[in-house]
């Protein structure tokens, strides 16, 4: 890691451009940039201002990208709403915390610990897992929602937070993303640490995990941001236990219905929705991208 | 000793060996076995017992009934619809894939041409609308089929178009406007690791490039950076078969289900359909091995055709 660590540095000094750049390319570069990259903030540029637009506004004809007079009515509308539902505000937050912390953290242990023996020895059937790690990570939650839904009415856990939670253990692109990085810590760090007599336990617990630390947040943000918008949730129908995010969807109403007496609460609502995913990754950014720099799938 | 005796000799001998490896790393197997178990039961079990239901009738009520490949006959033979969600799925995934994956490439590659201080906040912009989740539906708004949608408004003020359009529900634009909407929200976790990957090549082989001649930046592309990040090809491609064949919320969410005349539904809103709507369980696992089978199928082709970029 610190050979990786250093190269990066150097790279990130470099002050001098290297001399078979030609300037019509740099302009080239930023046109398509700047291009491209408003056809991928004109929706969410539109849903911040959407939020913000008071009532007469939202319906205006034509329609307006830009809000005129800003307004925190939504907001505090969605806010009023949500206080006075029949199932309290913060339970809906506290089913939502609670789904979220049991599974990324289980998801977490979990998987850096299989990914340690996968990464660190060769053992009769570890590449095989692994590949077939990879190859799961094509397969969408579609595919496997029948036969999920029949297991999960087998064991019972239907309409409960453990159809939620167990199931988002199992997350391979984490397994994946953590393999990878334990892979750059040096082997002979842990065969030191075992003629020093330490078990495998700790060097797992002391040694490796310590390294691994941008993993294990990346792995945190992507399990946190798959619960927000998991459909999984579907399996819960219980009211007092539905988490936020679907709560809040209930007050939009479906999209080929929407309620329009609600325009405002909705664009409010899609903002939250929007926020909190696009918060996380922005504190976790430099992080992810380091794990992200190990994700190469060798063949 | 005969042949046979000796095969069975080394066999044998393997076998022991094994077992004493297996033996040896037996605290391995306890870290592996808690993520092997929740994985095999919620991502592997799912997808055999998927594999097993395509070839019954169940109806979750009756215990299922084996009927051969009757199951897949009637997809391919007497379902007219599914060759409709098939053809769909398969026009989506031949557009939406490679030009994603492509665009994805680019643009960080792009990206990682700008001065370091702004790259993060161009990332940001890019992977916004991926992590973004339902935001999507943005782009209901958006494609409005009054004169009150925005797409229209706008168009009508160019002068593009004299009366609204139906984006949404009229077949001739319901494709393209689906390809637009999933183009702009798949750039996907391939991005990321494009961002990252780039950042990480060596630079001495780029000196060492420009030594031997290297004259401007697509050289450079093709030469030294694309066959140093294989591996993250690979997993873009992993990432951008998955997105492209999985499309089915945009298309429910955005053109309604049923969509008018079946224009986009996919092979997952079929799935959904026989699954969640009629019951017919073992109709619907057998849709939905067809799709993971195409899936490997495209991964086992996309990764032969990586294998051979720079030589």
């Amino acid at each position: 890691m610190g050979i990786r660590e250093a190269k990066t540095r150097r790279r990130s000094n470099r002050a001098v451009r290297r001399p078979n750049r030609s300037p019509g390319g740099d302009v080239f570069i930023v046109i398509i940039l700047a291009c491209f990259g408003a056809f991928f903030a004109f929706p969410l540029v539109f849903a911040i201002n959407h939020a913000f637009k008071p009532l007469d506004e939202l319906f205006i004809f034509p329609p307006r990208l830009f809000v005129i007079n800003p307004t925190m009515n939504n907001l505090q509308d969605l806010f009023i709403l949500m206080s006075r539902s029949w199932v309290t505000f913060t339970r809906y937050v506290f089913n939502t915390v609670f789904i979220t912390a049991a599974g990324t953290l289980g998801h977490l242990i979990i998987a850096s610990m299989g990914a340690y023996a996968v990464s660190k020895y060769v053992f009769p059937g570890s590449k095989l897992f692994f590949n077939i790690v990879i190859t799961t990570l094509m397969f969408t939650g579609f595919v496997t929602a029948i036969p999920n839904f029949l297991i999960l009415a087998r064991l019972s856990w239907i309409d409960t937070y453990l159809s939620v939670i167990i199931p988002s253990f199992a997350f391979p692109l984490g397994f994946f993303l953590m393999k990878q990085f334990i892979d750059t810590v040096p082997q002979s760090l842990v065969e030191s640490a075992k003629i020093d007599g330490a078990t495998e336990w700790s060097i797992y617990s002391r040694i490796v995990m310590p390294l691994v630390k941008p993993a294990w947040l990346t792995c945190m943000i992507f399990s946190v941001q798959a619960l927000w918008n998991n459909p999984q949730q579907n399996l819960i129908y219980t009211e007092q236990l539905k988490p936020l995010p679907f709560a809040l969807q209930q007050i939009v109403g479906s999209p080929h219905t929407p309620n329009v007496a609600r325009m405002g609460v909705g664009a409010a609502v899609a903002l939250v929705m929007m926020v909190v995913p696009i918060t996380l990754f922005i504190i976790a950014q430099s992080n992810i991208l380091h794990t992200m720099a190990n994700s190469g799938i060798k063949e | 000793m005969s042949n046979l005796a000796r095969y069975r000799e080394k066999k044998r001998a393997l076998r022991a060996h094994m077992w004493k490896e297996m033996k040896k790393h037996r605290t391995l197997y306890l870290f592996l076995l808690p993520f092997a178990l929740v994985f095999g039961m919620f991502v592997l079990a799912p997808v055999a017992i998927s594999i097993f239901f395509s070839f019954t009738y169940f109806n979750v009520l009756e215990s299922p009934r084996f009927i051969g490949f009757q199951n897949y006959l009637n997809l391919f033979l007497s379902d007219d619809v599914f060759l409709i969600a098939l053809r769909n799925t398969l026009i989506l995934a031949v557009v939406t894939g490679p030009v994603g994956y492509i665009c994805a490439f680019l643009f960080a590659w792009f990206i990682n041409e700008l001065p370091r201080y702004i790259r993060a906040f161009v990332t940001l912009v890019f992977y916004a609308p991926t992590i973004a989740g339902a935001a999507f539906m943005v782009w209901a708004i958006i494609f409005t089929g009054d004169e009150m949608g925005y797409a229209n408004a706008i168009l009508i003020r160019l002068g593009i178009i004299q009366e609204p359009r139906l984006w949404l529900t009229n077949p001739d634009y319901m494709m393209p406007v689906i390809i637009i909407v999933v183009l702009w929200m798949s750039l996907g976790a391939g991005f990321l690791a494009f961002i990252a990957g780039l950042s990480t090549i060596d630079e001495s082989l780029y000196e060492a490039g420009l030594m031997d001649g290297v004259k401007n930046r697509w050289q450079e592309l093709w030469f030294i950076t694309l066959p140093n990040m294989q591996g993250m090809l690979m997993f873009g491609a992993v990432m951008a078969i998955m997105a492209s064949f999985a499309v089915g919320q945009v298309t429910q969410d955005l053109a309604g289900f049923p969509s008018t005349e079946y224009a986009v539904h996919t092979i997952v809103n079929h799935l959904v359909d026989y699954g969640a709507i009629r019951f017919e369980m073992g109709y619907a696992s057998a849709i939905a091995t067809i799709l993971f089978l195409t899936m490997i199928y495209t991964k086992i082709l996309v990764g032969k055709f990586i294998s051979r970029i720079g030589r």
